[in-house]
Formats: C-alpha cells, sequence, structure tokens
C-alpha cells in the first residue's frame, strides 16, 4: 500500500481508492477482539445471573406454559395498565400466529392482569417489584425466556409496539421464522416508528380493540441518525418525530429506535439494553454491510394515543423511567403540554410497501 | 400414453399427499420416494392415507442429503420401478414434494402428447452456466468431495484448497461431456431406460456418486449421450437466489403463478393455504394453451437478488448500513454545491433557481441552523432544521436529504463560515459538484461596517478554514466533481463560468443564460484587501486584485447591434 498515512478522516476516500475492489476498513486486531470478546462473554453471564436472582420476584398468576409446543411462536412483554392497547395487541399478534403470551403484570390498577389471567393463550406472572431496578423489566422477561422460550422463536416487545414485516398482511410469522431458519439467521431486526397524529395529541378518541394507526397515521420519514455501536456491533438509530420535537437541543438523549424483538431464542441469550441489542453479539448483525439490503421490519409505536399526556404525568411522578429521570422531566413536561407532533413534511402511512419505498425496512431477499 | 410422477419427498407429508393424490386423481401414475431420515411412524401414515390409490406405489428409500449422490439414487430407482410398473407412461416427471402443479393434468399429457420424442431437460455446458454457487462449476467434476458441504463446511473447504494447489483432477470417463441443469427434468420412456440399463452404468454412477452436487449433472450429462431431442429446459418453475437456496412461494404470489402458464411450480411454502386451494382444486386452474412464461417471476427474484447484494444506492437504514467504500452510491443523486457565490453576487440563491430549475437552499451548514429553500423550517422527509440535531450527525443529515428529494436536484451554499464537518464526505462522494470561487469570503467582511481588527481577526480565521478545505477538495482522495476559481479570476469573466455550472445541474433544455446574477460592487475591494495586507495578513485566495484599479467588470458584453436589412 502506500506509504503515506491519510488523515483520519479520510480514511473513506483511502478506501475509494479504486471502485472494482473497495478495500474493507481496518479490523481491531485479534488481541483487542478476543479481549472484547470476553468481556462480553462475562456480561452476557452476569446478565443471565442477574435474571436468575430476580426470578423469586415474580409469582406465577396464570401457568399455561404445558400448552407450548415445540415449533410454537411466543412473544413476551411486561406490562402496567395496558386495557387500552391489549385487546389489539393480542388481537394483531394472533393474527400473525404468536402460539403463546407470556406477561409481566407489574402491580397494574386497570384490570390488566384479571384480563390477561382469562385468556386462554397467555400465561401471566405477577410483581410489584421495581420495574426500574429489574432493568425496566429486562431481568424478569430473561428469565421467563431462559425457562420457556428455549429454541423458540421469540418475539420481546411492549404493549406499544406493533411489529409489521414485508407480507405481513399474507404471510404468517411462521412463513418469516422458516425463511429466515433456512438461511442461518437467527434474529430479525425491526426499527421503532413513531407513529403520531394530526393534531394536538389527545384530540383523537380511541377506543379498546381500535386499529390505533387508523388515527395514529403519521410518522417521520426521513430523519434518522445512524451510527454503528461498539463493542456489541449493533446500529445505533435516533431520529424520527420525538428527536425532532423533544431533543433537538440534546440530541444525543433522542430515544433509541433500534431494536432486535424477534430471536430465535437460546437460554444463554441476554438482552442487554431493552431490545435494542442483545448478547452474543452476532444477533445484533441484523444489517447489510456490503451495501445490500438485508430483511427487515418495523416496530409500529403506539405510544401516541390520546393517553399518552395523562400517562406521562403519571409516569413523571413515578420516575421509573430511564436512568437518570431527571433529565427526562423536560421531555415529560412536554409531552403533558399536549403538542402536535405533525408538521408539513410528515409522511401519511399508506401500508408496508410505502414504508419500503421510503426506505425505512426492505424486504431484502424475501420477494 | 400418460405421464408417469417421480416424486422425491422429504417433508410436509400432508402436502406431498394432497399433490400425489391430485396426479393421481388425473391418471399420471406416481412413485413415491420418501427420505429414509422421515422417521418411521410418519412414513408408515403417510403410506396409509395413499393406500386407496392403486396407481401411486412407493419405492426403496434412501437417505437423502443435499448436494450428494443418494438424491441421485432416490430418483434412480423410484424411475426405475415407475418403468416397470407402468407401462402406459411414455415420459416420466420428475417432481419433489414441495412442487405444485399448476396448470391443468390434462394439458401437461396433451403438451407431452404433441412432443412424444422430446426431452425436457435443462443441460448446459459448465461455461455456460452463470448460477453457480460457491464457485464450483466444472471443478464439480474434476475434485473429489468426501465431506458434507452442509455439516463439514470447514473440511470442505480446506479439501477443495488442498485439491487446487496439489492440482489432482479425476478423470471424466470417456464418452462424457459435463453438462448441469435444474435437476427436474421430464424424460421420454426411451430415453430414461436408455441411461438406467446402460451396461457402462456402474461407470458412470461410480463416477456421479462422487461429483458435487450431481443430482444437477448426472442426467443431463447423460441425456446427451442417448438424445438428439432435447430441449434445454426444464417444465418445473424453480429459481434459485445468490446463495444457492430456493425462492419460495406464498399466498401472495398467486396471480403470479397463474399468470406464468408453467407447469409446475416449487418451492411451494407448505402453509401456503391459498395457493394449494387454488391449484389443486378444478376450475381453479384455466386451460390456456399457453406455452410457460415465467419471465414476470424471474424479473421479481431477480430485483430481490439486487436489493440484497447491492441494495439501493444513497440509502442508510436499519438494515443497510455499508461499510465506507461499500456503499454503492454515498448519496443517491446528484447535487449542486456552491462555494463564494452567494457572497459576490446579489440575490444568487433567487437567480439559480430561476435559470436552473432546481432546488436551491442557502447555507445548509451554517452555525445557526439549515437555510432551506423557502426558509422551510423542516424540510422534506420531516428533515428538521435544528443545528444540533444536524452537527450531531451531518453525513446522516445531507444523505437523508438527498434521499427525502430524489427526483429532484439540491443545490446548496457552503463556505468557510459554516460547519466544515462535511467536507470530506462530500469530497469523497462523486455525486457531489462542488464550485468554489476561493477568497469570496472576504466580500461580507469588506462590506460590513466593523472594526477592522475584528475584521482582520475574522479573514485570517476564515481564510485558514478555508485552505484546510481547498486542501481536502484537492486531495488524491477527492471523487466529487470540483471546480475551483480564484476571486480574481472569476470576477474578470464570470458568464462562462456560470454557464457552465447551470449547464452541469442537469436540466434537459440547457438555457443560454440571458439573465446574469448582480456582482456586488467591488470598487475599493484591491484597496481593503491592501489594508488587510498593512495589518500583517496575507488575504492570498482571492488571487490578484490590483490595489487600486477595480477589475473590469463584465455585465453582459454589449454586443454590436445586428443589422437589420429592410
Amino acid at each position: 500500500m502506500t506509504s503515506e498515512t491519510p488523515p483520519a478522516a479520510a480514511s473513506a476516500a483511502a478506501d475509494g481508492l479504486s471502485d472494482a475492489v473497495p478495500i474493507p476498513p481496518a479490523e481491531p486486531d485479534l488481541w483487542q477482539r478476543l479481549r472484547s470478546a470476553y468481556r462480553l462473554r462475562w456480561k452476557r453471564r452476569r446478565l443471565l445471573w442477574r435474571a436468575l436472582r430476580k426470578r423469586r420476584q415474580l409469582r406465577p398468576v396464570a401457568d399455561r406454559t404445558g400448552d407450548i409446543r415445540p415449533d410454537t411462536i411466543l412473544a413476551m412483554a411486561t406490562l402496567r395498565n395496558e386495557m387500552l392497547r391489549l385487546p389489539h395487541f393480542l388481537d394483531h399478534y394472533r393474527r400473525l400466529g404468536v402460539g403463546h403470551f407470556l406477561f409481566i403484570d407489574n402491580a397494574s390498577t386497570d384490570g390488566t392482569g384479571d384480563y390477561l389471567a382469562a385468556q386462554p393463550d397467555v400465561s401471566l406472572w405477577h410483581t410489584d417489584a421495581s420495574y426500574r431496578l429489574s432493568r425496566f423489566g429486562v431481568d424478569w422477561l430473561t428469565w421467563l425466556a431462559m425457562r420457556h422460550a428455549h429454541g423458540h422463536w421469540l418475539l420481546t416487545l411492549d404493549a406499544d409496539e406493533i411489529l409489521i414485516y414485508p407480507h405481513w398482511q399474507t404471510r404468517p410469522l411462521a412463513a418469516l421464522t422458516e425463511w429466515l431458519d433456512d438461511r442461518g439467521i437467527r434474529s430479525f431486526g425491526a426499527m421503532m416508528l413513531d407513529m403520531y397524529p394530526r393534531g394536538r395529541l389527545d384530540a383523537q378518541p380511541y377506543r379498546p380493540g381500535d386499529d390505533p394507526f387508523e388515527t395514529l397515521n403519521w410518522f417521520d420519514s426521513g430523519n434518522y441518525m445512524i451510527r454503528r455501536q461498539e463493542p456489541m456491533g449493533n446500529l445505533w438509530i435516533q431520529g424520527g418525530a420525538r428527536a425532532r420535537v423533544f431533543f433537538a437541543a440534546q440530541p444525543r438523549r433522542a430515544p433509541t429506535l433500534n431494536k432486535v424483538p424477534l430471536v430465535r431464542w437460546n437460554r444463554r441469550y441476554a438482552y442487554v439494553n431493552s431490545t435494542h441489542a442483545l448478547l452474543p453479539k452476532a444477533l445484533n448483525r441484523v444489517y447489510d454491510q456490503g451495501g445490500g439490503e438485508a430483511l427487515s421490519g418495523l416496530l409500529l409505536h403506539s405510544k401516541f394515543l390520546n393517553v399518552v399526556v395523562e400517562k406521562s404525568r403519571e409516569e413523571k411522578a413515578r420516575k421509573q423511567h430511564f436512568n437518570n429521570s431527571a433529565l427526562y422531566d423536560a421531555y415529560y413536561d412536554r409531552l403533558i403540554e399536549n403538542p402536535d407532533l405533525w408538521c408539513a413534511t410528515s409522511t401519511r402511512y399508506r401500508g408496508w410497501r410505502h414504508l419500503e419505498a421510503v426506505g425505512l425496512m426492505s424486504r431484502g431477499l424475501w420477494s | 400414453m400418460t405421464v408417469g410422477i417421480v416424486m422425491l419427498v422429504h417433508e410436509a407429508l400432508d402436502r406431498a399427499e394432497q399433490v400425489a393424490r391430485h396426479w393421481a386423481g388425473h391418471g399420471c401414475p406416481v412413485v413415491i420416494h420418501v427420505d429414509k431420515r422421515v422417521k418411521r411412524g410418519p412414513y408408515a401414515g403417510f403410506v396409509r392415507a395413499l393406500a386407496d390409490l392403486d396407481n401411486v406405489i412407493f419405492s426403496s428409500r434412501h437417505r437423502c442429503e443435499w448436494g450428494t449422490w443418494s438424491l441421485v439414487q432416490a430418483s434412480q430407482s423410484a424411475s426405475t420401478l415407475m418403468l416397470a410398473s407402468f407401462p402406459q407412461v411414455r415420459h416420466v416427471y420428475l417432481a419433489s414434494g414441495s412442487c405444485l402443479p399448476l396448470r391443468p393434468v390434462p394439458e401437461l399429457i396433451r403438451y407431452l402428447d404433441e412432443r412424444p420424442m422430446t426431452n425436457f431437460i435443462e443441460s448446459v455446458t459448465t461455461q455456460d452456466v452463470p448460477w453457480t454457487v460457491g464457485g464450483l462449476d466444472s471443478e464439480r467434476f474434476t475434485l473429489r468431495f468426501p465431506f458434507s458441504w452442509k455439516r463439514h463446511r470447514w473440511l470442505f473447504d480446506r479439501y477443495v484448497k488442498l485439491q487446487r494447489r496439489l492440482g489432482v483432477k479425476r478423470k471424466i470417463p470417456d464418452g462424457i461431456v459435463p453438462h448441469m441443469g435444474s435437476q427436474w427434468w421430464c424424460l421420454t420412456r426411451q430415453t430414461l431406460s436408455a441411461i438406467l440399463e446402460d451396461p457402462d452404468r456402474p461407470i458412470y454412477d461410480r463416477y456421479f456418486s462422487r461429483v458435487w452436487i450431481p443430482d444437477e449433472s448426472y442426467y443431463q450429462t447423460l441425456v446427451r449421450l442417448y438424445s438428439n431431442n432435447i430441449e434445454s429446459r426444464s417444465l418445473t418453475l424453480s429459481k434459485f437466489d445468490f446463495q444457492g437456496k430456493p425462492h419460495i412461494f406464498y399466498d401472495d404470489h398467486l396471480q403470479l403463478l397463474r399468470r406464468s402458464d408453467c407447469f409446475v411450480a416449487r418451492k411451494i411454502w407448505p402453509r401456503a393455504e391459498r395457493l394449494y386451494r387454488s391449484f389443486l382444486t378444478e376450475g381453479g386452474q384455466i386451460m390456456t394453451g399457453a406455452e410457460p412464461n415465467p419471465g414476470k417471476i424471474d424479473r421479481i427474484f431477480a430485483k430481490a437478488v439486487e436489493r440484497r447484494t447491492r441494495g439501493r444506492p444513497g440509502l442508510y437504514m436499519q438494515s443497510r448500513f455499508p461499510h465506507e467504500g461499500w456503499e454503492n452510491g454515498k448519496t443517491c443523486a446528484p447535487y449542486s454545491v456552491f462555494e463564494g457565490f452567494a457572497e459576490l453576487f446579489d440575490g444568487f440563491e433567487g437567480w439559480l433557481a430561476r435559470v436552473g430549475g432546481a432546488r436551491v437552499h442557502g447555507h445548509l451548514f451554517a452555525p445557526d441552523k439549515a437555510h432551506f429553500a423557502g426558509n422551510q423550517s423542516v424540510y422534506a422527509g420531516a428533515l428538521s432544521d435544528s443545528a444540533k440535531l444536524r452537527d450531531y450527525n451531518p453525513k446522516a443529515f445531507l444523505t437523508n436529504l438527498i434521499w427525502n428529494t430524489r427526483g429532484e436536484q439540491q443545490c446548496f451554499q457552503f463556505g468557510p463560515r459554516d460547519r466544515q464537518d462535511i467536507s470530506w464526505f462530500m469530497a469523497t462522494d462523486p455525486n457531489a459538484q462542488i464550485s468554489v470561487v476561493t477568497g469570496a469570503w472576504a466580500v461580507p467582511l469588506y462590506r460590513s461596517n466593523r472594526n477592522f481588527s475584528d475584521i482582520r481577526k475574522e479573514a485570517a480565521q476564515l481564510q485558514k478554514i478555508e485552505s484546510a478545505h481547498l486542501d481536502i477538495l484537492r486531495s488524491g482522495w477527492s471523487k466529487a466533481r470540483i471546480r475551483i476559481w480564484s476571486m480574481a479570476d472569476f470576477v474578470e469573466a464570470p458568464m462562462e463560468p456560470l454557464q457552465a455550472l447551470v449547464d452541469d445541474l442537469g436540466i434537459r433544455q440547457k438555457p443560454r443564460l440571458t439573465e446574469a446574477p448582480k456582482l456586488v460592487d467591488l470598487s475599493g475591494f484591491g484597496q481593503f484587501l491592501q489594508n488587510l495586507r498593512n495589518q500583517g495578513m496575507h488575504p492570498h485566495l482571492m488571487g490578484d486584485f490590483p490595489v487600486n484599479n477595480d477589475p473590469v467588470r463584465e455585465t453582459d458584453p454589449p454586443r454590436p447591434r445586428p443589422y437589420v436589412v429592410r
């Protein structure tokens, strides 16, 4: 190679010296890689151990896990007062072909617990322990996954996340997971897409069971900021309506949108930070680095239903969110003000083909 | 005369049963080979389920593994049984359990009856095959493959490498020329029996049993020995992606499959209820009499491969985040960057928008905010004008802007007063057209009403920033289309470069510039530069401005009135 060293910022240019054979960027050396791998291994073990200890906080309410067959696709979530969203949530995922739900009810007071306990395909646990100290429910979920999801395709969700993927109306989840299995792919990425109404947030009424995206039918199509993160090799995606409206002054604090919600689970796996990243790190490679597009989906985010204004007031008081609640007070204050997230260049939701056309998800090879 | 179906079944026995029943119900004898890896219980159930049909029989079972000889053995024993048991069969059709007949069976029979001696088998010499995966084409026939590719990939690869290094080559039996093609064929009794009953068959079998993926080459090669009547195409629609996996058909492919006019398609997703229901019921299939025409399906799958391997240029998203240098287009469309022009001409942006027909932004990377065209606070794709958001990831800002406005060329102003982080990215982007009038940043200083010491300080700073920027543009790594003029040169004759810039904007009808932008008044600018020099600064980026003689300004030079002959 040339003897002169290009300036740091020019590495991109150096790679482009010849069009035919681009030179891949320098990899960290073997020693660094081994050290990082060793650290991550221990991190994963710590997380698993943590989950194992937290299992005592869970009290089974309805245990129907005996119904789980070897090829059942599972979904799990930690919930608190989600009666409003649950009917549509269950309906959507049942239609996609989720065979069994594992829920943790974190001290709901609106009847969520009773409602779920009565569902035939739901296993329910209850806890009053701290959501924050359980790493926002992840410790509990890790335990349930370890116990019940080994070898299954597992969806880890929040109640306000609705997964869609290419062809989702005509191909059930099993079609997707079998296709991934065929190719030896163990994880499936789906970015969170903040959906919002036109007008003030509480202006649109919502009845349980309705499709929330009848009213939350706008999104930001092209303002996402992506970087790659080490040591776990995941992408860090920020942007969308929340970054634009609430975090323009502190972009670093803008919510993380990348997620890996669907994984062919193994009891040794562990989510690190919500479902944004997990270990082992190979599972975070849901993107292509050679210029091609991998198959991906989207989690339509129904956070901004009319109740968000009321809920924000509650959340702010509970201080159970994020590591540093005080920093997010301003965010909650803005939400309590009942803002309008819509702008003149918002894009209307017109189905997955349109979402693919604007470049938010991709069919990849799955035509 | 009829067609006999040899069916290789590995999984989804219920679907295989449904399809076998369909064939048999239309008078086509079926011989089924079930993979030995299928457990005894399900196998027995499968046999029982088809026991009521006397033209469905089962051949002896082999343990099948992808890419190995066992698949050929399976088809050999099933074909032998077919020829021996059903004398009325003239064509034998090799199908799998996940094949689905798309057209009425009588139509297939008629089609074959009209071509009684034709063998439908894709058979191409190795030089002509573009679709082999893993770079093994002619080497399939000359190397040995004792290790399973699926289970012992490492050993497989090592052993191939070793043989290459040692230069070992197997001898191809006399008289055969290796051919390859789709493993799904339809052969005449005459040809198939000649292959199966050839006295030399042990020699061929021995050879092919160690060839890589012999089910794609055994019949395809031997058929050339016994028949001249070969249609080198498969009657089965079966598409493979670049990883060598079959594309799978789902319910939403129904119309596509209908219109393909192919006789049989694979691979069908076993739970594609609608496909099985539509194609296996009478009336669901329409007699068309047309030749198979899988062109549209080919295009769709070719597009999928293109998307998976090359992607959409200039798109950065959750499942496409290329390494630097692997982007296949850093941005998705050409855009123009103007440096110094807005300082030199009053109303340059408005003028450019008028003559150029492109979208003209102000300084997108200004420190206060992104100055979008029309002073919009949120631009296409809900891109915010917040400087903080933009500076948090300038590359994302620019690539997003270009992506969000695809179909319309973007122009924006840039200069040393702007955030410089994006410089390298633009300079190395072949889509960027960067035009610079160096030193023009001094004009606003010259026109400002500020203390000279402040002006001098700022001038020095701006000159330093622009120098660094120019170094980047002039570096060996830059790939943008770059034009640089010194201010002195430019001011002397601005029309020619302006015309070139407008021409570059890529509008269809290249307008002859009739309207020039208004150059700011530069009288005294030479003296202003001299004052900077007198203060100890060295303004060099402007070029040579004479101290007293203000440069001759070229407005559209007055043309002599043409003679008009009355």
